[in-house]
């Protein structure tokens, strides 16, 4: 089985910071709104750079949402920086309107997605921001696993001509992805090849998938991990060929299982090839304060936890 | 084309300046009458509005663009009063007339609410959801001025409207960012769906709160006289580009034009019959001709 290593710990956010001020030097139509929260979406390196294309909104993410949609109009590529919590559930009738039903070419960029952004609590951990964005006609949504990936997302977004929403963490994860990859919207990546169980895997859950994976080789048993960084337009060619050879799924997700990933994959595969499915995710839940890695024990999203669903998966084929 | 202008020489062009609102008050009639629903006592209450925006005050071309460089924009942030929006989009020479019979019928352009979803030249953004507007004009306004587009951006919002928190969050925004290249008119009409903005939620002192927030204001006393409004909107483009964005208080009268439907919210939301049409075209004869 493929081995992929950590080449140290970082954070996704910073991923995005690195990106935006790339754009930053390469596209002078990208201009960045924040609400309040430059540091922490690191947006930091984009303000000081490029001062004239960067917009502090102050604590009004409503605004930044509506003036985003507004400078499209003449051809700016608006990228808007907060919470995801404040990025989709507090604003969600003006980006249903002024953006995705204007068709507008703005890019919803959320850090702090999930449990993982640890001792706040549930006021801030959103769990249901995939579902929100994913139902609306003409979104792009993405969730990217490391660093590296965050990076390339963040460029790739911008040469594409339409919403998009992208999901990112606070906390500092695996960074195993090549840093020069290309990124594909829309377009899984097969990680590990196997023959007894597929697991689709999507943001940090995707390290946790391929620590799984190595568990479950251990005791012979082959899966076979694809990171879908894109939820929606989702691969479900590569979801199907792979369920085609393993008969069976494990979803892997933060986030609620109701709207999520593992909800888009059980409606491609109860249509197009049925076959049993898991789903590591939280189960219509709020979070609460706590370590990252408390929070992904107790709410069973981690490699452990991957490791039982895939071994329960397997039994039900 | 360069915007379809009638004649410049001051009284004849005030007189077909008027004729022009006479014709787009029936065309707002007709449209909900039609399809029996639809918003006619905030569009009739705008007609001169309008009319001065696109016949007098704006530099624009029908040969629509979404990105709208170096011209003037317009949104539309209550986006109910489409009716006469889509009047006078149409009698400006964005889109055929005779399409105002497709408002709010299956497959038109012309939805309820104004939407580019359709690709209908003139409109740029969806509204209805009310409270966005403002929010998207300040970023259009934004993006013209990181243009070098020395073209201005004007907005209408509906007084109830502003009820809205997310306006309060775009004025403050636009105050302290000097976004002086708009114009944001509120349409003064007192009246909202459940009666009059004084018994549903008092807006208070409009002007105080604007001025306390940074704003330049100007009120026009009466918004259904065309010659005060094109000099209240006139007066308003001075003051761009002094370091403030610039608020005109419309006062209009909702319904305005048909005697039944004047100083009341029952015709916010409704559409006359074959009967209540008849009297209120009457008292607003053809000028330019139906569609």
């Amino acid at each position: 089985m493929k081995k992929y290593i950590d080449t140290g710990k970082k954070d996704t956010r910073s991923g995005f910071g690195a990106g935006l001020e790339e754009l930053g030097k390469k596209n002078e139509n990208v201009v960045a709104l924040c609400a309040d929260l430059t540091g922490s979406l690191k947006m930091d390196a984009f303000k000081n750079n490029h001062p004239e294309r960067f917009f502090q909104v102050g604590i009004a993410e409503a605004n930044m949402i509506g003036m985003a949609a507004g400078m499209t109009i003449g051809g700016k590529i608006p990228f808007t920086g907060t919470f995801a919590n404040f990025s989709t559930g507090r604003v969600y009738d003006q980006i249903r309107q002024s953006v995705a039903y204007s068709g507008k070419n703005v890019k919803i960029c959320a850090s702090h997605a999930g449990l993982t952004l640890g001792e706040d609590g549930a006021t801030h951990q959103i769990l249901e921001d995939l579902g929100l964005m994913k139902m609306l006609p003409g979104m792009t949504v993405i969730n990217t696993c490391d660093y590296n990936q965050t990076k390339a997302a963040t460029l790739a977004i911008a040469e594409h001509d339409g919403p998009v929403y992208l999901r990112f963490g606070r906390p500092k994860v695996a960074n195993f992805t090549p840093e020069d990859q290309n990124f594909e919207i829309g377009k899984a990546v097969q990680l590990t090849e196997g023959n007894d169980v597929t697991i689709v895997a999507t943001g940090h859950l995707v390290w946790e998938a391929l620590q799984a994976a190595e568990t479950l080789a251990e005791e012979g048993i082959t899966a076979e991990v694809i990171n879908i960084h894109t939820i929606k337009p989702l691969d479900a060619d590569a979801i199907i060929a792979s369920v085609k050879k393993t008969g069976c799924v494990v979803t892997a997700e933060e986030h609620n299982y109701l709207g999520g990933l593992g909800e888009s994959v059980a409606r491609v595969l109860s249509t197009e090839y049925p076959n049993p499915q898991e789903f590591i995710a939280t189960k219509d839940t709020f979070g609460e304060s706590g370590t990252p890695e408390q929070l992904m024990e107790k709410y069973g999203l981690n490699a452990k936890s991957i490791v039982a669903a895939s071994k329960k998966v397997i039994q039900r084929k | 084309m360069r915007k379809q202008i009638l004649n410049h020489t001051t009284m004849a062009n005030t007189t077909q300046l008027e004729d022009f609102v006479m014709q787009v008050r029936r065309d707002i009639l007709r449209q909900v009458h039609k399809v029996n629903s639809g918003h006619p006592g905030g569009s009739l209450g705008c007609a001169e509005f309008f009319t001065a925006l696109y016949q007098e005050v704006m530099d624009y071309t029908t040969d629509f663009t979404m990105d709208g460089k170096n011209e003037d924009l317009f949104f539309l942030s209550n986006g109910h009063i489409s009716p006469v929006f889509y009047s006078v989009l149409a009698r400006s020479g964005f889109f055929p007339v005779d399409e105002l019979n497709t408002f709010r019928l299956i497959d038109s352009r012309l939805q309820g609410h104004p939407t580019t979803h359709e690709n209908l030249p003139g409109v740029r953004i969806a509204s209805g959801s009310l409270g966005q507007g403002m929010s998207v004009a300040i970023g259009a306004a934004q993006t013209k001025k990181l243009n070098k587009d020395k073209h201005l951006v004007y907005s209408l919002h509906g007084d109830g409207e502003l009820q809205e928190g997310q306006n309060w969050e775009a004025i403050m925004y636009a105050a302290g960012n000097q976004v002086d290249n708009l114009i944001a008119t509120v349409d003064l009409n007192g009246q909202q769906i459940d009666g009059s903005t004084d018994r549903v939620l008092p807006l208070g002192n409009l002007k105080d709160k604007f001025e306390a927030f940074g704003w330049e204001v100007l009120e026009v006393k009466n918004g259904n006289n065309i010659t005060e409004v094109i000099q209240g909107l006139q007066d308003a483009k001075e003051k761009t580009g002094q370091g403030k964005p610039v608020c005109i208080l419309l006062h209009t009268v909702m319904g305005n034009g048909v005697d039944f439907m004047m100083h009341t919210h029952e015709w916010h939301g409704k559409a006359p019959n074959d009967e209540q049409l008849e009297k209120a075209l009457a008292q607003n004869p053809e000028t330019l001709g139906d569609y």
